[in-house]
C-alpha cells in the first residue's frame, strides 16, 4: 500500500498552494537533512518531470530550502526559504533534467559538508506523501513518514541478523526491511523501518557491529 | 487496515454495525497503535484549519502569490444576497462559495489541510462547513465525517492515484468531490453501501479530467474546479441518499480512472504544456509570470538567485 493510514489523505496542514509540489517537497528535502545527518553547506537540486517543468509556480525550490532547514509542510517561513537558507550559509542550486524512467515528480539531491557527500532522489507521490527513490546509488523505495535506519555495510553472512537482534532488544517492531547490494560481497545498503519511534542510542549500537561503515536514521513523523 | 476496497470497506461496517468514520478510526488506532482521543484530536484540529480558511478566504480576500487569481470567494458571496437569490439556492451557493474561499488560501500560499491534496483543497472544507451551518452540526460529527472521506480517499489512492502529475485533473478534483460526496452520504444518515454508491456516482462524472493549469500554478482552473466540486459532491450525494446506484461498482470505477489515468498523455498530467495551460492566453500569462527579465515571479529569490 503506498498510502498508509487515514493522515496520508486527510492532511498534512500545510502552506500551499500544491501538496506533491511543495508539501511533498518539504518532506523529501527535511528526509534527506536528516538522513545526511545535518544542515549540508552546499544542495544541489535537480528536477524531473513535472517538478521541473512547475516548480516556480508551486514554490517547490522553496519548499525543498524549507526541508533543508528541518521546516515541517505547515510552517509559514517556507515563503521566505529561500532567503532564510541563503542566511544560514546553505548555497542552493536548482537544475532541471528529463528522465522519463523517474516518477514524474522526482528531485535529486546532492548535498555536501565539508567532509561529506550524499545524494538522494525522492518522489512525491501525492497529498503530501513522499518516498525515497534512489540513495548514493542504491535503488530503494521506502517512505519518508515512518521511523527510518539506514546501514551501510559489507555484504557478508549473519549481519541482518546481528541488526535485527539489536533492533529486537530495544523493542521495535520492524515494519519494512529491504536489503540493497551492488555487487555480492561489495556494499550494501539496508534500510529497515519500524512501528515505534528509534531510540537515539540504537544507531550507535548497530554503527558497533563490525563490518557496518555508517549509519544514518530519522524520525519524522 | 482490514480493507482494500470499497465494497470490502461497506461489508465490514455491516458486519461490525459501524459507520465507515468510525470504522476508520479504529482501524487507524490499531495500525498506529495510538489512542482513539489522540488520533481524534488530530483530526479536529486539521477540521479547525479547514473552518479557519473558509473564514480567512472571505473576510481577508488576497491575490494569488502571482496576481492571476484572487476574490472570486468574495464576489460569489455578495452575489449571493442579492434580492432573487441564486440559481443553486443558499445551501449549495455556501457550499460553493466557500470551496473557492479556502482554494484561494491555498493559492496565496496560506494554510490548508490537502483533502487529499491541495489542488483540491477546497471541496471537502466547502461541503463540510456548509452542512455544518445549515444542520447546526457540532464539530464532532464532522470530524467523524473526516474519518470517512479519509477511508474513500484511502481506497482510492492506494487503487488509482491522488496526485495530477500521475493521473491527471480527475485523480484530484475527482477524489475530492467523491470523498465529499461519501461522507455526506454518510452524516446524513445513509448506509455505508449507499456512502459507496455516491463515491461512484461522483466519480464518473470526472473521469477523463486533464490536470492542465496555466503556468503550472494551482490556480487556473484548480480554483473554480474546487468550487463546482464541492457542489457536485452534494449532487451525488442527494442521488445517492434518494437510492439511486450506481450500477458499475465504484471499485470498478476506481479501476477506470487508473486505466484513464495511465493512458493520458503527460502534457495533460500537471506539466503546463497542454489544454488550458497550452492555449495562446495560457502561454501568454506564462510567459508573462516567468519572464526572467521582469524580475522573478518569487519574491523570496535573491537575483543572483543560483543557476535556474
Amino acid at each position: 500500500m503506498r498510502f498508509k493510514d487515514v493522515f496520508s489523505i486527510i492532511g498534512p496542514g500545510m502552506i500551499g498552494p500544491s501538496s506533491s509540489h511543495t508539501a511533498g517537497a518539504v518532506r523529501i528535502g527535511r528526509a534527506a537533512r536528516h538522513l545526511f545527518g545535518g544542515m549540508p553547506l552546499q544542495a544541489e537540486l535537480t528536477l524531473y518531470g513535472s517538478f521541473a517543468e512547475t516548480y516556480e509556480g508551486h514554490g517547490t525550490d522553496l519548499a525543498l530550502a524549507a526541508g533543508l532547514l528541518d521546516y515541517a509542510t505547515d510552517d509559514e517561513r517556507i515563503r521566505n526559504a529561500l532567503s532564510l537558507a541563503k542566511a544560514l550559509g546553505m548555497e542552493l542550486t536548482f537544475n532541471a533534467a528529463r528522465d522519463p524512467t523517474v516518477h514524474p515528480n522526482s528531485v535529486l539531491l546532492t548535498l555536501r559538508s565539508e567532509n561529506r557527500e550524499d545524494s538522494f532522489m525522492g518522489a512525491s507521490i501525492g497529498g503530501g506523501n513522499a518516498e525515497m527513490t534512489k540513495i548514493n546509488g542504491f535503488d530503494v523505495k521506502f517512505s519518508v513518514h515512518n521511523p527510518t535506519l539506514l546501514v551501510f555495510h559489507a555484504d557478508r553472512l549473519g549481519m541482518l541478523a546481528a541488526f535485527t537482534s539489536l533492533i529486537e532488544a530495544e523493542w521495535l517492531n520492524i515494519s519494512y526491511m529491504d536489503v540493497n547490494r551492488k555487487s555480492r560481497a561489495g556494499d550494501a545498503l539496508t534500510v529497515i523501518q519500524t512501528d515505534e519511534r528509534l531510540s537515539g542510542k540504537l544507531p550507535d549500537r548497530i554503527r558497533a557491529i563490525e563490518g557496518v561503515r555508517r549509519v544514518a536514521s530519522m524520525n519524522l513523523s | 487496515m482490514r480493507f482494500s476496497t470499497l465494497r470490502q470497506l461497506a461489508e465490514r461496517c455491516r458486519e461490525e454495525q459501524v459507520t465507515i468514520g468510525q470504522f476508520m478510526l479504529n482501524e487507524q488506532a490499531f495500525e498506529t497503535g495510538e489512542s482513539k482521543t489522540t488520533i481524534v484530536t488530530q483530526m479536529t484540529d486539521y477540521y479547525t484549519v479547514m473552518k479557519e480558511a473558509v473564514r480567512r478566504g472571505l473576510e481577508h480576500p488576497q491575490p494569488s502569490r502571482s496576481g492571476l487569481t484572487g476574490g472570486d470567494a468574495a464576489r460569489v458571496r455578495q452575489y449571493m444576497d442579492r434580492p432573487d437569490g441564486t440559481l443553486l439556492g443558499n445551501d449549495a451557493s455556501r457550499a460553493l462559495t466557500y470551496a473557492l474561499s479556502v482554494s484561494e488560501v491555498n493559492a496565496s500560499m496560506g494554510k490548508i489541510v490537502a483533502t487529499p491534496t491541495a489542488g483540491s483543497c477546497g471541496i471537502i472544507p466547502g461541503v463540510f462547513v456548509s452542512a455544518q451551518q445549515r444542520y447546526c452540526w457540532a464539530d464532532d460529527r464532522l470530524v467523524m465525517g473526516l474519518f470517512c472521506a479519509g477511508a474513500i480517499g484511502y481506497v482510492i489512492a492506494n487503487n488509482s492515484f491522488i496526485s495530477g502529475a500521475e493521473g491527471g485533473c480527475q485523480a484530484e478534483i475527482g477524489s475530492a468531490v467523491a470523498m465529499a460526496a461519501g461522507a455526506m452520504t454518510e452524516l446524513l444518515g445513509g448506509t455505508p453501501e449507499q456512502a459507496v454508491h455516491a463515491v461512484g456516482l461522483a466519480l464518473k462524472n470526472s473521469l477523463g479530467l486533464i490536470c492542465d493549469p496555466v503556468g503550472g500554478l494551482v490556480e487556473i482552473p484548480c480554483i473554480v474546479r474546487n468550487g463546482f466540486g464541492a457542489v457536485t459532491a452534494l449532487a451525488a450525494a442527494d442521488m445517492a441518499l434518494a437510492g439511486v446506484r450506481s450500477v458499475i461498482p465504484t471499485d470498478e470505477v476506481i479501476e477506470v480512472m487508473h486505466e484513464t489515468g495511465r493512458a493520458m498523455p503527460d502534457i495533460y498530467r500537471e506539466t503546463a504544456k497542454g489544454g488550458l495551460a497550452g492555449t495562446p492566453t495560457g502561454r501568454k500569462l506564462a510567459k508573462e509570470l516567468f519572464s526572467h527579465e521582469n524580475g522573478h515571479q518569487n519574491a523570496d529569490v535573491p537575483p543572483e538567485g543560483g543557476q535556474r
